[in-house]
């Protein structure tokens, strides 16, 4: 009997297995999915140099379509980010899709759609798979695990501990957004916003960012959970360095930063799934910002700080009125005001 | 940009605070200055306001953070609650996190309580509508900005006949325990930034009396980092000319007389009582209880429940930050045991707590 949801049987590995694969999965992903049903991809190794990069990430976001995407081009632009942070250029993917029994098939489709968009976008093929159902209750809805193989083309070594003092720290745009557009979403909390998602894949920059930086460009690092003061704290904590952001540089779409206000939250701690920090000399700095200009996905970059020195892994930031502070790491989650 | 904001203009606060510097140039002894808000507390560090003014100008955090101020007992018989097998908790996130005698809500609902963080107190009613076989039960935790919206959610209620929904009522008003913190010999503030949403619906003329009667200035101050510096101008220039009046620095929201709709909705719904604060100890007439004729809703009424024994964590000093006798840094508990992710006290877990605060953007 033809079905529209998905039942615990689309995971036994039998009949309607197949059915899911051939029928829904391979077709939908076509073009950016190999048709070969073997148990493991035959990759053929790049042979001109001896550097892979190798990322997994697993995605269980909520809700599973947000404006400006879904959990499916999350699941793509994650793991294709976490390899170009690397320099690597991104080659190869898996998909483990975990779906929950009662999933509604055009809701898949969507997903699916939306995985194999971001997969051409990225220029990457998605290799291998599996997929499992669990009862319902058991999961929500659907959780999405990939991992990626990428490939060094080049010798520069992109690190946290390599920001050095008189760097400048650039971002790609602006912060936030995704953090935001998921959580104005939720259920309970009945915001009319027009924020979106800034999910993208970020290896084409990336590309733009090392033609024109170079070995000057010291650390890429994607601000996802906690955000942008989270990630630079690691990156100081790395390096052994002081950082010092300027408050009136920092790029925030006045929406989320009024949301933000609402809530109690800091923009500085709030998800980003499309952006880079970019560290790098201060005399290929100017380079690397024009670069980022005339790239689509670095369109509102800016200078947000730089290197003071040699320290306590201090991360401050000069307040709009000329006051300075401290930012530690994200503690825990971010909790909404009480009055 | 965050810095597209008229009231964080470098170049005004520059002036202020030059200002500031001469005007307390010649001090021997400092002037302190109490913001008795949460918020405010948290809107001075997060622009760095310590960081710029002169050294004769002492700014000491108040007990203005609602869960800070909630006393122990009133956590446990939260958790007591939830524990019930027939009950969901609706709360504002902060207060999930606060430590009880043994346990937490957080850690309630990790071992099957039911517990739900909501954003208003009217997203608790939705929950009582689609929970009907569940006894929802909202805290009710905070100052005159929060009590109106549960004084609205119940009027709601018994209009629809709602009976499973319930308020655990700890409600605290602002200008008592400011007068109890002026009577402290150890404290000797010289004037208050009094807060500004409470203000917004208590009005300026709630505190006349200090000024009046206890000869502290006063001002009603924004939140926004010209707002702050404006409000100590204004205090500092009534203490320097030895004055003591209110003044509105926040006239954009705040008027003399207040929110009358929102003043008549908590004399419908409440009445005022003793309240127990963390840190200061039971206040007269400093809370608010549900009026009899919402008594059906009081969960401590209505629901009872064996309440554990109360256990104060050692250490803490949580009761001295909350009346600005000590700075965060001068717990021994600050940093080393008491972090955001494993708090002792309430003022670490609240984003508008004081240690909270220093923690997270302190030097």
């Amino acid at each position: 009997m033809p079905t529209d949801i998905i039942l615990l049987g689309h995971g036994s590995g039998g009949k309607l297995s197949h059915q899911l694969l051939d029928d829904l999965i391979i077709p939908t992903l076509s073009g950016v999915a190999l048709k070969d049903q073997n148990d493991a991809a035959i990759l053929t190794a790049p042979s001109h140099h001896g550097r892979l990069a190798f990322t997994t990430d697993s995605y269980v976001v909520d809700p599973i379509f947000f404006p400006g995407g879904n959990i499916g081009d999350l699941a793509i632009n994650g793991t294709v980010n976490d390899l170009a942070m690397s320099g690597a250029r991104p080659f190869a993917i898996s998909v483990g899709l975990i779906l929950e029994e009662g999933l509604p098939f055009a809701e898949l489709r969507r997903i699916l759609e939306s995985m194999r968009v971001a997969a051409s976008q990225a220029g990457v093929s998605i290799v291998t798979g599996d997929t499992k159902v669990v009862p319902k209750g058991k999961a929500d809805k659907i959780f999405i695990n990939t991992a990626g193989i990428g490939i060094l083309d080049h010798s520069f070594i992109l690190t946290g501990s390599g920001a050095k003092p008189g760097d400048k720290i650039l971002i790609n745009g602006t912060i936030g957004d995704h953090g935001m557009a998921i959580l104005a979403k939720r259920e309970g909390l009945d915001l009319d916003s027009d924020i979106c998602s800034d999910c993208a894949p970020l290896n084409g920059l990336v590309e733009d960012i090392l033609a024109a930086g170079g070995d000057a460009v010291h650390v890429l690092r994607d601000p996802t959970r906690g955000g942008v003061a989270t990630t630079l704290k690691e990156i100081a904590r790395q390096s052994g360095t002081d950082l010092l952001l300027n408050e009136t540089e920092l790029p925030v779409k006045r929406e989320v930063n009024g949301v933000c206000s609402i809530l109690g939250l800091d923009p500085l701690y709030v998800a980003n799934e499309g952006k880079l920090l970019c560290i790098v000399s201060a005399e290929k700095s100017g380079d690397v910002l024009a670069a980022m200009h005339s790239h689509p996905y670095g369109r509102e970059a800016a200078v947000i700080g730089e290197v003071t020195g040699i320290g306590s892994a201090r991360l401050s930031l000069r307040t709009a009125i000329g006051g300075l502070r401290s930012i530690e790491m994200l503690s825990g989650e971010q909790l909404p005001r009480i009055c | 940009m965050i810095s597209d904001n008229a009231y964080r203009d470098p170049q005004v606060a520059r002036r202020y605070l030059d200002k500031l510097a001469s005007l307390t140039a010649g001090l021997t002894t400092p002037i302190t200055l109490m913001e008795v808000c949460g918020t405010h507390t948290m809107a001075i560090y997060q622009h760095g306001i310590r960081s710029l003014l002169p050294p004769a100008i002492r700014l000491v955090s108040g007990p203005g953070c609602p869960v800070c101020v909630t006393p122990l007992s009133y956590i446990d018989r939260a958790i007591a609650l939830v524990r019930r097998p027939d009950t969901l908790i609706a709360t504002f996130g902060d207060m999930v996190r606060v430590p009880g005698s043994s346990s937490s809500l957080i850690h309630e609902q990790a071992t099957g309580g039911q517990v739900r963080i909501v954003y208003s107190t009217l997203d608790a009613l939705v929950l009582a509508r689609k929970n009907p076989d569940k006894k929802v039960i909202f805290l009710g935790v905070g100052f005159e900005t929060t009590a109106p919206t549960i004084a609205g959610a119940l009027i709601a209620a018994r209009r629809e006949g709602l009976n499973n929904f319930f308020v655990l009522c700890a409600h605290k008003t602002m200008p008592v325990p400011m007068a109890a913190l002026t009577a402290d010999p150890q404290l000797n503030i010289d004037g208050y930034l009094c807060p500004a949403h409470v203000s917004a619906i208590i009005g300026a003329n709630a505190y006349r009396f200090l000024a009046e009667d206890r000869g502290i200035p006063c001002v009603v101050t924004g939140f926004e980092p010209l707002d702050i510096l404006q409000g100590i101008d204004m205090a500092i220039a009534q203490i320097l000319s030895g004055q003591a009046r209110v003044d509105i620095q926040y006239c954009r929201f705040v008027k003399p007389e207040g929110n009358l709709k929102a003043q008549h909705l908590l004399k419908e719904v409440f009445e005022p009582c003793d309240a127990e604060w963390r840190g200061l100890g039971n206040i007269p007439a400093s809370g608010l209880r549900l009026a009899p004729a919402f008594e059906a809703f009081d969960a401590e009424k209505a629901l009872p429940v064996a309440v554990e024994p109360l256990r104060e964590h050692t250490g803490c000093r949580c009761g001295e930050i909350l009346k600005g006798q000590i700075a965060p840094r001068q717990c021994p508990l600050f940093r080393t045991v008491c972090t955001p992710e494993n708090p002792v006290g309430a003022c670490m877990v609240s984003s508008e707590g004081t240690c909270a605060a220093e923690y997270k953007y302190g030097d």
